[in-house]
């Protein structure tokens, strides 16, 4: 699903550069549940980015479902975007004068699907998350994990192939957190292919796979069968 | 791209920010309204000017006599001079810039008309039956003198509409005999004008009065049309070559304006309507101005929106917005907006001229308003047009900028948590 080879990035701000990623090797399979963790600053919002086609690399390659990601343009960008991948972000970036439904039902709109047909698939989403009787109202008039409930609907409408979050339960309380991460490992279990971004462990510890980046690269990879032994070894961090 | 959802898309947003569209449209609704009402004053000006020359040809030209104030090839200032007919065949004759003569003899004193019982003074003008074309006369029954009343030194008259009234009261005047100092004269027409002095003026051929009232071959005044040019400078050459003319067989300086007095009104009326231009253009200019004003406000405003909905924008792109459906939500936000204010404004405008035109014809119907300069004072439907299409093009110009703006927002920068 995704094959990333000698990535790197740098970020250029007047006189200085900043070298964040530095060869960086990746693959991810379909299905994957993917969790990056790595400290602040280690290039996990930078990795997302890239992974989400909404910034690009300076050098080394990036396949995506089998096609290069290097150098589209924006339109090709977009469109990419809007087919292959559902954002979910740690501020659940709803826009506000929009309802839960219209926010949902946004994606399609770039589909070009009818406002009447986008907006019963909304409906029918935001029902399979339990919050159907929120769907007329302003993001405003909801509670955080109602938000990302929402963020969720909407990243999900597109049947995207890959769900990509940087830190989803970053601005949620841990009851809520544990929600948003359980309705992650659904859509998981439906055989979408689940990136997330998070500092917390206990949440990557619900992942199948823990990514750990530092220096700008992957330090570490924890798969399946080790997962009970990092969470070992956090409990005693 | 122009689909009923791209409208709702922006209705949507556009209702979520009803105070901000609404101070938006005003500035632009603001300018088209004063450019309608600009334009419709120096319409309605150009109009109560133009209404004061249709009573005549715009071309007529009017010469008389007088004594002269110059000497002349020794003889002294102060000779009388005369026109006559042998005038009247020269100008018929020489003049290649001229298109029709005609001649008139003042009756001597006062002339009373009588018809059975009723009697009345009215203004008669003797005169070439070209007069009809020249200065407008509207026959509304019977003819107008012809060549053949000329001719045989015909008794006929066409009589005004008042003077119908004073002296036929209901009766059909046609064919009856109204006597002018004891003279029957056979009414063969009717002239009717609702505002027009010609309503108490009567016409009789001009060599019929020369011979009823003693005048010989006595002429006191020429009308005559020129030939139409464009400039004032070759109306004014056409008076002088004219004058020029009958200076020379009255042995008179052509420059002494005492010795024949001349108005040629075809360079008036040409005079007139470059100041109309120039009020015209001076208008438009002005109003353009205000409109431009209007647009950078909406520009300027749009701009701040841009930059307030960036992360919109950036959610927006992250979801899969095109550049292409960024710029079009943008700028069809702001042509949208300065459409629907500039018709607004449009409306409004044309509809005050438009009341302000219905009160001048009720003054103008109730017999006020007299010696208005001023006459339907509206826009016609080419310049509202043209205002339209200026609008939806500054609607597009002031949303360029801000649109591209729009367009260039990067995702990652937009959504980046602060
Ligand atoms: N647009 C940018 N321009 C310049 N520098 C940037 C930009 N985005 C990120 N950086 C820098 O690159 C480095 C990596 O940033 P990144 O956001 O990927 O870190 P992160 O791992 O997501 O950190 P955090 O856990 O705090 O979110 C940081 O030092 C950051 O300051
Ligand atoms: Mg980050």
């Amino acid at each position: 699903m995704i094959q990333i080879e000698n990535l790197h990035k740098s970020y250029v701000m007047g006189h200085n550069s900043l070298h964040v990623l530095k060869g960086l090797e990746l693959g991810i399979e379909a299905g994957e549940f993917v969790s990056i963790m790595g400290s602040s600053g280690s290039g996990k919002s930078t990795l997302l980015n890239i992974l989400g086609i909404l910034d690009d690399y300076d050098q080394g390659t990036y396949y995506l479902g089998g096609k290069l990601i290097q150098g589209l343009n924006e339109t090709k960008a977009a469109l990419t975007r809007n087919e292959m991948i559902g954002f979910i972000f740690q501020s659940f970036n709803l826009i506000s004068f929009k309802n839960a439904m219209e926010n949902v039902a946004l994606p399609l709109y770039y589909q070009k699907i009818s406002r009447k047909k986008r907006n019963q698939i909304a409906l029918e989403y935001l029902d399979r998350l339990g919050l159907k009787e929120w769907a007329h109202h302003l993001p405003s008039e909801l509670s955080g994990g109602q938000k990302q409930r929402v963020a969720i609907a909407r990243a999900l409408i597109s049947q995207p192939r890959i769900i990509l979050a940087d830190e989803p339960t970053g601005a949620l309380d841990s009851t809520t957190s544990f929600e948003v991460m359980d309705i992650l490992k659904e859509i998981n279990d439906q055989g979408k292919t689940v990136i997330i971004v998070t500092h917390e462990h206990d949440i990557a510890a619900m992942t199948k796979k823990i990514i750990r980046l530092k220096d700008g690269v992957i330090e570490e990879v924890i798969k399946n069968g080790d997962l009970q032994l990092f969470k070992d070894r956090v409990r005693t961090e | 791209m122009f689909d009923v959802d791209v409208w709702q898309e922006i209705f949507s947003t556009i209702k979520k920010n009803k105070l901000r569209t609404f101070l938006t449209g005003f500035s632009v609704a603001w300018g088209i309204f004063m450019l309608m009402i600009l334009l419709g004053s120096g319409n309605g000006l150009q109009n109560g000017v133009t209404e004061q020359f249709s009573s005549n040809s715009v071309n007529i030209m009017w010469m008389w006599t007088g004594d002269t104030s110059i000497p002349f090839e020794g003889m002294k200032e102060g000779r009388t001079i005369k026109f006559n007919n042998g005038d009247y065949n020269f100008l018929k004759e020489k003049g290649e810039n001229l298109e029709n003569v005609s001649s008139r003899f003042y009756l001597p004193g006062t002339i009373v008309y009588t018809y059975k019982n009723e009697y009345g003074s009215f203004e008669t003008s003797s005169c070439h039956p070209a007069l009809l074309g020249m200065e407008k006369v509207n026959v509304v029954s019977g003819r107008f003198i012809n060549d053949l009343d000329m001719a045989d030194f015909r008794k006929v008259i066409v009589i005004g509409d008042n003077i119908r009234k004073a002296l036929f009261k209901e009766e059909d005047p046609i064919g009856k005999y109204v006597k002018l100092n004891n003279v029957p004269f056979k009414v063969i027409g009717l002239t009717f004008d609702k505002d027009r002095h010609s309503e108490r003026t009567a016409y009789i051929p001009v060599s019929t009065a020369q011979r009823i009232f003693n005048g010989a071959d006595r002429v006191h005044t020429f009308a005559v049309t020129t030939k139409m040019v464009s400039t004032a400078e070759e109306a004014e050459a056409i008076t002088d070559k004219v004058r020029e003319g009958l200076a020379a067989r009255h042995k008179f300086d052509p420059k002494d304006k005492k010795a024949m007095g001349s108005f040629n009104m075809l360079a008036q009326y040409i005079r007139t309507m470059k100041i109309f231009q120039a009020i015209k253009i001076f208008v438009w200019i002005i109003g353009i101005g205000t409109l431009i004003a209007g647009i950078v406000g909406v520009s300027n405003i749009m701009l701040i929106l841009v930059k307030e909905r960036t992360r919109e924008i950036g959610i927006r792109k992250a979801l899969g917005a095109t550049p292409a459906s960024v710029i079009s939500l943008v700028l069809l936000e702001s042509v949208l907006i300065t459409t629907v204010a500039g018709y607004a404004g449009l409306l409004f405008g044309v509809g005050i001229m438009e009341g302000i035109n219905y009160g001048l014809e009720q003054a103008l119907a109730t017999g006020g308003g007299e010696g208005v300069f001023f006459r339907n004072p509206t826009v016609d439907f080419t310049t509202a047009i043209t205002s339209m299409i200026i609008l939806v093009v500054s609607g597009a110009l002031a949303g360029y900028l801000p649109a591209r703006k729009a367009a260039n927002v990067k995702p990652i920068e937009a959504l980046r948590d602060e």
